[in-house]
């Protein structure tokens, strides 16, 4: 081969900037388009928690035993922005108790190392909460600043010459004439300009706007997009993350970050995501649910309050139903269309083995055998993603 | 709680070299959205051309400092009721002392290249993280916890040295060089790149920085206490210990 291999990925959140990390390290070109910044879509917008897997170890296995697997790659290349102090999960009545024997079996078929913890001595280890816990179980989970996770793997990739545009709103395919994408027509939003930008393949890292992308080439995608409410309040009661004991629900996860606690979340769907008002019942419902949790956040300020729409890989189900693993459209494959792959789905946690697997299905096109290298090796100061 | 209020947004609009120029954006909105959810409508609603940079929404990133009013906030956390009334205008301006990309955003490499000299992370042991000049401070050291400081911006664009003097590092530059040295003081290298006439000995303690913090980092402080942290190296050095 002569020239190196070039791909245009659409989309700056966390998948698309791991996505360009791990195509440059494994030799291929990369040029990453954002209609916004890096992270100003889903990504900036998570809950900032770091997975132990707990949370889906019961529902949703697969998904479990990738956020264990990454959150443990995850403190050891991005350690930069991760609050690592644990985190509990917490039985407040007979229900949450009964949810135990399922969470200690779902765990160990996970491998998510958890450690039950007498009430007393959860009490001392974490005095914020509430003080009528039944049970305690001490998980691996974190916290990590979302905009600053993305910019690590933007940094590391522009270091070794991935190119980012940001504010290059995708306004359509290009296609070569026998059906195939080889390029993206792009509104350029800083000076209102349209170019036309080709390369030898492209892919959608667009998460919840996945569907918009591929509609351009008169694709579908089986998305669904499942907004939910985080609220912030101005002061940081606990150090560790704090779950409550049950199956996924409405605000059962406070965590804490920089001087706040953040408790999420909720799950609706909705037809368009690109503005999703806050409305005032999730807000209080939240407050409920976090005093539950732990009671003096009832002495607290609402310091914001936000909407965040995860994608969801399927259809035609509830949101909470739906599975949080990720997929990989080629849509060779699926729809005869070549030069073309979407990646949608999964967790911030699962960022990088979203990138991996991705990449792995772009190199299987471009004829290119290498192999990942994105879990061995920690990311470049965030900052440098700035330096020109 | 959810009354409906009639605000117009007036914001700063620019595109490549053009002259800036202000547009108005008459929007009904509830006055407990933040700032940033009036600009978010304004571009989802009015104009897909208007461009902001925003990301967490809620305070621990720091992508969406603007003018507002012409305060800097920090858009995500500074509800409407806060700046306006029904009836009034919200006037939204890209940071000071910064170039301006396009409308709303400003470049910020300069700053984050001198945070790269810094010697200053973003996550430190709890204890570390507080100001030492908190009563009640957290004594366990086996806890982290990411820094205050978000790098907004707001310090720099607020303050009246750097609008006079481009060199000038700057309230955040400073005082996370301060915080940096307070981490670890073994470090002299960053020291040494804030003791000159635009690092630590240009500020006129306006303390404008400290009074638009969004994030209890109280850089004016810092930047105090960075001198004397200097002129306690220096002295060292004068005798021949590093």
């Amino acid at each position: 081969m002569t020239t190196r291999p070039e791909v245009i990925v659409i989309g700056a959140g966390f998948t698309g900037c791991a996505i360009a990390h791990d195509l440059l390290l494994r030799g291929i070109g990369a040029t990453v388009i954002d209609r916004g910044e890096i992270a100003s879509g889903t990504s900036g917008r998570t809950h900032g928690l770091l997975h132990s897997g707990g949370r889906y170890c019961v529902n949703d296995r697969e998904a479990a035993i990738e956020c264990i697997d990454e959150n443990i790659i995850l403190r050891k290349i991005a350690k930069q922005c991760i609050e690592f102090n644990q985190g509990f999960f917490i039985a407040l009545n007979d229900n949450d108790l009964e949810y135990a024997p399922q969470f200690e079996k779902g765990a160990q078929e996970c491998h998510i190392p958890i450690d039950k913890i007498p009430p007393q001595k959860a009490l001392e280890m974490e005095p914020a909460m509430n003080p009528n816990l039944l049970a305690a179980y001490l998980v691996p989970d974190g916290t990590f600043d979302p905009l600053r996770l993305a910019l690590a793997f933007a940094a590391h990739a522009k270091k070794n010459g991935a190119k980012f545009f940001t504010y290059y709103e995708a306004e359509g395919l290009i296609l070569d004439g026998k059906g195939n994408v080889c390029g993206v027509k792009i509104w350029d939003r800083t000076t209102d300009r349209h170019i036309e930008m080709k390369a030898d393949l492209v892919i959608n890292a667009t998460g919840a706007w996945a569907g918009k992308i591929t509609e351009f080439a008169g694709l579908d995608v089986p998305i669904t997009p499942t907004p939910g409410i985080m609220v912030a309040y101005d002061q940081r009661l606990i150090n560790r993350v704090v779950n409550r004991l049950c199956p996924p629900d409405d605000g059962d996860i406070l965590l804490p970050q920089r001087r706040m606690v953040v408790i999420g979340t909720t799950s609706f769907e909705v037809e368009d995501v690109d503005y999703i008002p806050v409305f005032e019942d999730q807000v209080q419902m939240m407050r409920e649910r976090a005093i539950e949790l732990v009671p003096s956040v009832q002495r607290t300020h609402m310091r914001g309050a936000y909407m965040a729409a995860r994608p969801l890989v399927g259809k035609a189900q509830s949101g909470r139903s739906l599975a949080r693993t990720f997929k990989c459209f080629d849509h060779q494959d699926l729809h005869g269309v070549g030069g073309f792959v979407t990646i949608t789905g999964g967790k911030a946690t699962t960022c990088r083995i979203m990138a991996e697997k991705t990449v792995d299905v772009v190199c299987a096109k471009l004829n290119i055998s290498a192999e990942c290298q994105t879990k061995d090796i920690p990311l470049i100061p965030y900052y440098e993603y700035y330096s020109r | 709680m959810s009354d409906i209020w009639n605000v117009t947004f007036i914001i700063a609009r620019q595109k490549g070299d053009q002259a800036r120029y202000y547009q108005s954006f008459p929007l009904e909105i509830n006055p407990d959205e933040y700032v940033l959810d009036g600009i978010e409508r304004v571009w989802a609603f009015h104009d897909r051309s208007l461009t902001f940079r925003h990301a967490c929404h809620h305070s621990t990133c720091g992508a969406c400092g603007m003018l507002v009013n012409g305060v800097e906030k920090l858009t995500c956390i500074t509800p409407i009721r806060s700046v306006t009334n029904d009836g009034g205008i919200v006037k939204v301006e890209p940071l000071r002392n910064f170039p301006v990309v396009s409308d709303l955003v400003v470049d910020m490499s300069r700053m984050y290249a001198n945070l790269g000299e810094a010697d200053f992370y973003q996550v430190g042991s709890l204890k570390n993280t507080y100001l030492p000049i908190e009563k009640e401070l957290p004594s366990d050291e086996t806890y982290e916890r990411l820094v205050d400081c978000i790098e907004c911006g707001l310090c720099i664009s607020a303050c009246p040295v750097a609008l006079t003097t481009p060199t000038y590092l700057g309230p955040a530059v400073l005082a996370a060089i301060q915080h940096g040295h307070e981490f670890n003081g073994e470090i002299i290298r960053s020291l040494e790149f804030a003791d000159t006439e635009f690092g630590a000995w240009r500020c006129h303690s306006g303390f404008e920085c400290s009074v638009v913090c969004p994030s209890n980092v109280d850089p004016a402080w810092r930047i105090m206490d960075l001198r004397k942290r200097i002129v306690g190296y220096r002295i060292k050095k004068l005798f021949g210990k590093k």
